[in-house]
């Protein structure tokens, strides 16, 4: 560096300014250069435990379930291939959780990576959809893993309910990952996220329909977990995998699932707006 | 509003900027032009960098005009921010990230092909030093090591204009003057620098131009040598006496200077010529138990302003 020349083309550059599509593509290198740091032990820990679960519940119980049975209550299926959908998308549930608090917190507080990334051409919109597109995709990643197990059980009926299911998993992660963005950018300190984890995240995996059919449990409670997002990925993937989709029923999952991750979204634009252009 | 903006790099009227009910900025007037180095000096909690962060196109200016590059920043501030360089107050890198890869990324953020951000990411490093650090993970760098990194990847866009705010705070003497030494470098090479401080010797050093800020407004403005001239006298001596003795000291020694402060731990008389004052003081039978001459800084110019120190 012996003369210092302004880049002649910057402002060529910036008269445009960048539109979502490439703003957020300019972000790729930053994500993916975290992800390949870290992306062993997510992928590893995220499919680790539902795949416990599952060879605890869905073999360990479910052959006591379906002598005890003959499964008729589920819809005279094994167990296993039951509880598998609901454990796909919990676990997209889950990892959409985990991604969407302490990382979006950090990016605001500790390491304040979004206040770096505001001093460039960048605006608030296009970090944050950049942010939640790396969320989707750690979600796809690890959503895929678990398919391919649950597929090696046997517990997927129908070629085309893999993929499907997928992208089933994927949007139910997505439904959390965009209010938990919302709630993450609006919190001063991480004392809320345990909240979240034990009065949130537990209760809609346990009473998600994942192990047992919502039906049976009592009105009210039912109702409530009928309004869950959770619940309806839940019964979305699982009529991917069984091959038993009734297509209004999917297009209603779809449609709830979606109106989470655009109300989400938007509520979590108007956070982060809050948070960075003070 | 259609006011009389003129064709600096940075050109500020009546500036503003509201926290609620707390006015952190009330009504300043800058203009900064190309090749210029222009500091804003005050204490914490001056108005300096809600300025700057207005001035770095990503706080929402409350009234007034302000002009960046000829730009509107509430309305192109990704076209801005393209163009000039922010040195932060505090460093937010990336601690995850490597040394080198802080660079990098941070140049893809303004459209720039991989190559090319590479290419300046190695020349950046050897400018700021840290050319063998390059591998290094950024929580291995010193405090100083970072903010030499943060400066580097504010130069990453080739900025036209760049923003440094308190870049030296917190940081060891030694560190300082090497930081210091790059900043002139950038300065002699045409680089724009405005730069916010509560250090006067930083503020002398680096700046052509100045203003002083206090309480959400400039309260004078010149290069540091008009400054000192138009505010205070060419010498200053310092006498210590016993602790708590200053404030009675004062009237006894009002005639022998232009204006005498008396601090909780010394007196400071203003003279043309502070050997002779000193002398007087002798003179008249006073022994204070240590006495200093020196030149006037901008340290007295503050305090003649404001009546207050700059760093408490």
């Amino acid at each position: 560096m012996t003369t210092y020349d302004p880049d002649p083309d910057a402002a060529a550059r910036a008269s445009a300014p960048p539109t979502m599509a490439d703003a957020v593509g300019r972000q790729v290198d930053y994500w993916f250069t975290l992800y390949k740091r870290v992306w062993r032990g997510t992928v590893i820990s995220s499919f680790l435990v539902p795949l416990l679960y599952l060879a605890a519940m869905g073999i360990g119980l479910g052959s006591y379930v379906d002598n005890k049975s003959g499964g008729s209550a589920i819809g005279h299926v094994s167990y296993l291939a039951f509880i598998a959908p609901g454990l796909l998308a919990t676990t997209g549930m889950q990892t959409a959780v985990f991604e969407s608090t302490y990382p979006v917190l950090g990016m605001f507080k500790w390491d304040k990576v979004y206040f770096a990334m505001l001093a460039t051409p960048l605006r608030v919109r296009d970090v944050l959809a950049a942010h939640l597109a790396s969320v989707a995709t750690r979600i796809f990643t690890t959503c895929l893993v678990f398919v391919v197990i649950i597929s090696a059980f046997g517990a997927v009926h129908v070629w085309w309910g893999a993929p499907l299911a997928l992208v089933g998993a994927t949007l139910t992660g997505m439904a959390f990952a965009t209010p938990v963005f919302g709630l993450s950018s609006r919190i001063k300190d991480e004392s809320a996220f345990s909240l979240v984890f034990r009065l949130g995240l537990i209760p809609m995996f346990l009473f998600s329909g994942a192990f047992f059919p919502i039906s049976q449990l009592p009105g009210q409670i039912a109702w409530l977990a009928y309004a869950t997002p959770v619940w309806h990925g839940v019964d979305l993937c699982r009529s991917f995998t069984l091959g038993h989709v009734v297509w209004l029923h999917a297009l209603g999952h779809l449609a709830y699932l979606g109106a989470w991750v655009l109300a989400g979204w938007w509520w979590a634009e108007r956070g982060f707006v809050k948070r960075l252009t003070w | 509003m259609s006011r009389d903006v003129g064709d600096g790099l940075i050109e500020a009227r009546e500036l503003r900027k509201k926290y609620g009910e707390f006015e952190a900025v009330r009504g300043v007037d800058v203009t900064v032009s190309k090749g210029e180095a222009f500091g804003f000096l005050g204490p914490n909690g001056a108005g300096k960098s809600s300025t700057m962060r207005m001035i770095a196109a990503v706080s929402p200016v409350s009234g007034g005009d302000l002009r960046i590059l000829g730009l509107d920043p509430a309305t192109d501030g990704p076209a801005i921010r393209a163009r000039i360089g922010v040195c932060p107050q505090e460093n937010t890198l990336d601690n995850e990230l490597k040394v080198k890869d802080n660079l990098v990324i941070y140049g893809r953020f303004f459209g720039l092909s991989r190559a090319e951000v590479s290419r300046r990411a190695d020349e950046l490093l050897a400018f700021v030093q840290l050319t063998e650090k390059a591998g290094n993970k950024v929580e291995e760098l010193s405090g100083g090591m970072k903010r030499r990194l943060t400066v580097a990847r504010s130069l990453i866009n080739r900025p036209e204009l760049l923003l440094l705010d308190e870049p030296t705070t917190g940081l060891d003497p030694q560190a300082r003057h090497q930081l210091w030494d790059r900043l002139f470098r950038l300065k002699q090479e045409g680089v724009t620098l405005v730069i916010t401080t509560h250090y006067m010797d930083e503020a002398e050093q680096l700046c052509d131009r100045l203003v002083v800020m206090d309480n959400g407004l400039i309260v004078a403005e010149g290069s540091p040598a008009q400054l000192i001239r138009e505010h205070s006298t060419r010498e200053v001596a310092e006498l210590r006496f016993g602790i708590g003795e200053h404030e009675a000291m004062a009237p006894k020694l009002e005639d022998l200077a232009d204006r005498v402060e008396a601090l909780p731990d010394r007196i400071l008389l203003y003279t043309g010529d502070g050997e002779a004052t000193v002398q007087s003081v002798l003179e008249r039978g006073l022994e204070p138990t240590s006495t200093l001459v020196r030149r006037s800084t901008l340290e007295d110019v503050f305090l003649r302003l404001t009546g207050r120190s700059l760093v408490d």
